[in-house]
């Protein structure tokens, strides 16, 4: 009998303690995975809420000032409604030190046929936009024709596929990747098209212009600052010079997101540590038990001859087989609780949650599986060690 | 192949009057030669135990050297005494000694099989046969009573075919009847397979099945 079939048996004749092992490594691993994919899909979602907004600073009408109602729209998807004359644009490009003014539109669709959820219609401007159009160029090459949309991850609505707004018959010609933000449920299209998209929408009574006189409003300027520009000094520059309109840096939307991310991820953390510092000395008691109990049996197996050695590797061996156990059942149970119900977390959180890629996932899972074998091993390794120094005649005597 | 112990004694600590420290077994020297029956009797707590330990390589002594054929013990290394151990030494220890997740047969294979030998099943039952545990050969130490995990033992330590046999009451929960079963399976095994076997117990009956016998009383140990 080789000292793996031996291993073996002594897990599978005797399950009550190896399942107390198995356990015991289940809950570290799904503390460690769970929580690990949990950190990295909020930092995944600020980091795409960050790339999403793109630029240094937007510009909103007043009206729209309380940056609280701007930020809701990024992170939940509430519809924004809020108009400037176009003019701000150029005003925009005169101050100095703008690189770039993009402007966007805004209109709140009543329930399109094809979705369940109000959704958010942004229309950009291909030639001057710098934020959206490198995300759409990730799943669709072409630039946006006129009545061509492309449509947030969330948004119920194939590529090829007519849907209606404000029945206008719109083509989707591509969907977007997910954010992980509100912006998962926008439509994005050209100018042109939002423009037919308004007008249906004045004739449905939903009012968007802010001055009779004005063909064309818009709802924010994003601004790129120039390399060597002081942004808040541009920032100070913009509001003085656009009437009737707030700038605001990005990075002060983004920082209420970011502090509550590390708020979370310290609790996360700290929750991780606290479950592993509780398992791994209810592990090392565990075995340090279960050794006290196997004392005779080591003994026997050291009188018929087995070394220090092989018993070293017994003892491993089953602590191995536990722990790998453990962790893929810890790791299964972390999978299936945190995956399906992304959403509810994401909901619950009030936070942009965006799921790492499947490689960092499986990476993520590889380690957890190498550290609850580790910790296994050490907590085994301890006290098997222990058992090795005592002479096997003084063993066989305890607790004939 | 003879097992030689030369002036071996075991000290241990504990308060004792002036000293704190006791002798459980005396110097002394013992030679067990190929094909002979020794048998060791005495009080409870006179050293027995403690001396076969000592045989078995199991307990470094305190004083003294055992020797088997040319290979002093205690100077070997854990690997190279724990396999002399599992090929040249049967032991037989006091008290409860199976592996409780095997079978009773596995347990009597398993010392052939630790360093990857062939397994011998028909020799193994035949041994339990003899011992008339065969019918066991399946159920596990759990479910065996004291006498049927001895004769295990017996059975075990016989398979292993070593030079030596070292056993530490092999018949203490036994009847008369398997008694006489088990201590002539004993003598058979040095009479007719040349081993040398050790026989601690208590039974007066053994010394007829012994070439030698002696007596140990408080450490020290005398021809009896
Ligand atoms: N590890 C130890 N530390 C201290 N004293 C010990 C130790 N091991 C044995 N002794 C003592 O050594 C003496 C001899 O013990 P041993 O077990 O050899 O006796 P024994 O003759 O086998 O007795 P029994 O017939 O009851 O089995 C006893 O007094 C025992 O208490
Ligand atoms: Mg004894």
């Amino acid at each position: 009998m080789s000292i793996f079939s031996l291993s073996r048996k002594n897990l599978t004749r005797k399950p009550g303690r190896a399942a107390v092992l198995t356990l015991l490594i289940a809950f570290l691993s799904l503390a460690v995975f769970g929580g690990s994919v949990v950190v990295l899909s909020l930092r995944q979602g600020l980091a795409s809420l960050e790339a999403r907004l793109g630029a240094d600073i937007i510009v909103v009408p007043s009206s729209a000032q309380s940056k609280v109602s701007f930020q809701n729209m990024f992170l939940q998807g509430t519809t924004g409604a809020f108009y400037m004359d176009v003019s701000s644009l150029d005003r925009a490009l005169e101050v100095e030190g703008v690189e770039k003014a993009a402007p966007q539109t805004f209109l709140a669709s009543l329930k399109a046929d094809c979705c369940s959820i109000k959704i958010q219609v942004i229309g950009i401007d291909p030639a001057a936009d710098f934020t959206v159009q490198p995300w759409i160029a990730r799943s669709y090459s072409r630039e946006l024709g006129d009545m061509d949309v492309a449509v947030g991850c969330k948004v119920e609505a194939e590529v090829g596929e007519i849907i209606r707004i404000y029945d206008q018959r719109c083509k989707v010609v591509a969907r977007l990747e997910a954010t992980g933000t509100g912006l998962d449920t926008a439509v994005y299209c050209n100018m042109d098209t939002m423009r037919a998209l308004l007008a249906a929408a004045e004739e449905k009574g939903i009012s968007h212009k802010i001055t009779s006189d004005s063909e064309d409003s818009i709802s924010a300027i994003y601004i790129k600052v120039q390399d060597g520009y002081d942004i808040d000094a541009v920032n100070s520059r913009l509001n003085g010079h656009i009437r009737k309109a707030t700038a605001v840096r990005t990075r002060s939307m983004i920082t209420g997101v970011s502090d509550s991310l590390a708020g979370i991820s310290r609790t996360v953390t700290l929750l991780i540590a606290a479950v592993w510092a509780l398992a791994f000395i209810i592990l090392l008691l565990a075995f340090v038990l279960i050794i006290r109990e196997r004392t005779r049996e080591f003994a026997v197996l050291r009188l018929l001859g087995t070394s220090r050695r092989m018993l070293g590797r017994m003892v491993l061996l089953e602590s191995a087989l536990c722990s790998l156990l453990g962790g893929v059942i810890g790791i299964g149970v972390a999978a299936l609780a945190v995956f399906p119900f992304s959403t509810l977390i994401e909901t619950s959180l009030n936070l942009p949650y965006l799921r790492p890629a499947l490689g960092v996932i499986l990476l993520l899972a590889a380690g957890t599986l190498a550290l609850a074998v580790i910790i296994g091993a050490l907590a085994s390794a301890g006290a098997a060690w222990r058992l090795s120094r005592v002479d096997p005649g003084t063993a066989l005597r305890e607790e004939n | 192949m003879t097992l030689q112990a030369e002036n071996i004694s075991k000290r241990y600590f504990r308060k004792t009057g002036a000293a704190n420290y006791f002798y459980a077994v005396q110097p002394v020297s013992l030679t067990l030669e190929p094909g002979t029956v020794t048998v060791l009797m005495g009080r409870s707590g006179s050293g027995k135990t403690t001396l076969l330990h000592m045989l078995a390589g199991l307990l470094p002594p305190t004083e003294g050297q055992v020797r088997l054929g040319d290979r002093l013990l205690y100077t070997l290394g854990d690997a190279a005494l724990s396999r002399l151990r599992n090929e040249r030494l049967g032991v037989i220890p006091q008290g409860r000694s199976a592996v409780d997740t095997l079978t009773v047969l596995e347990n009597v294979l398993l010392p052939g099989q630790l360093y990857g030998r062939a397994a011998d099943a028909g020799e193994a039952q035949a041994w339990l046969d003899a011992l008339g545990i065969g019918a066991l050969r399946d159920a596990r130490p759990g479910e065996l009573s004291g006498g049927e995990l001895r004769r295990m033992a017996i059975a075990r330590a016989l398979s292993q075919h070593p030079d030596v046999i070292l056993a530490d009451e092999p018949t203490g929960d036994l009847d008369d009847e398997n008694t006489a079963l088990a201590l002539s399976a004993l003598r058979g095994a040095a009479h007719d397979h040349g081993q040398a076997v050790f026989l601690v117990t208590h039974e007066a009956d053994a010394l007829r099945y012994a070439d030698r016998a002696f007596r140990m009383d408080a450490g020290r140990m005398a021809e009896a």
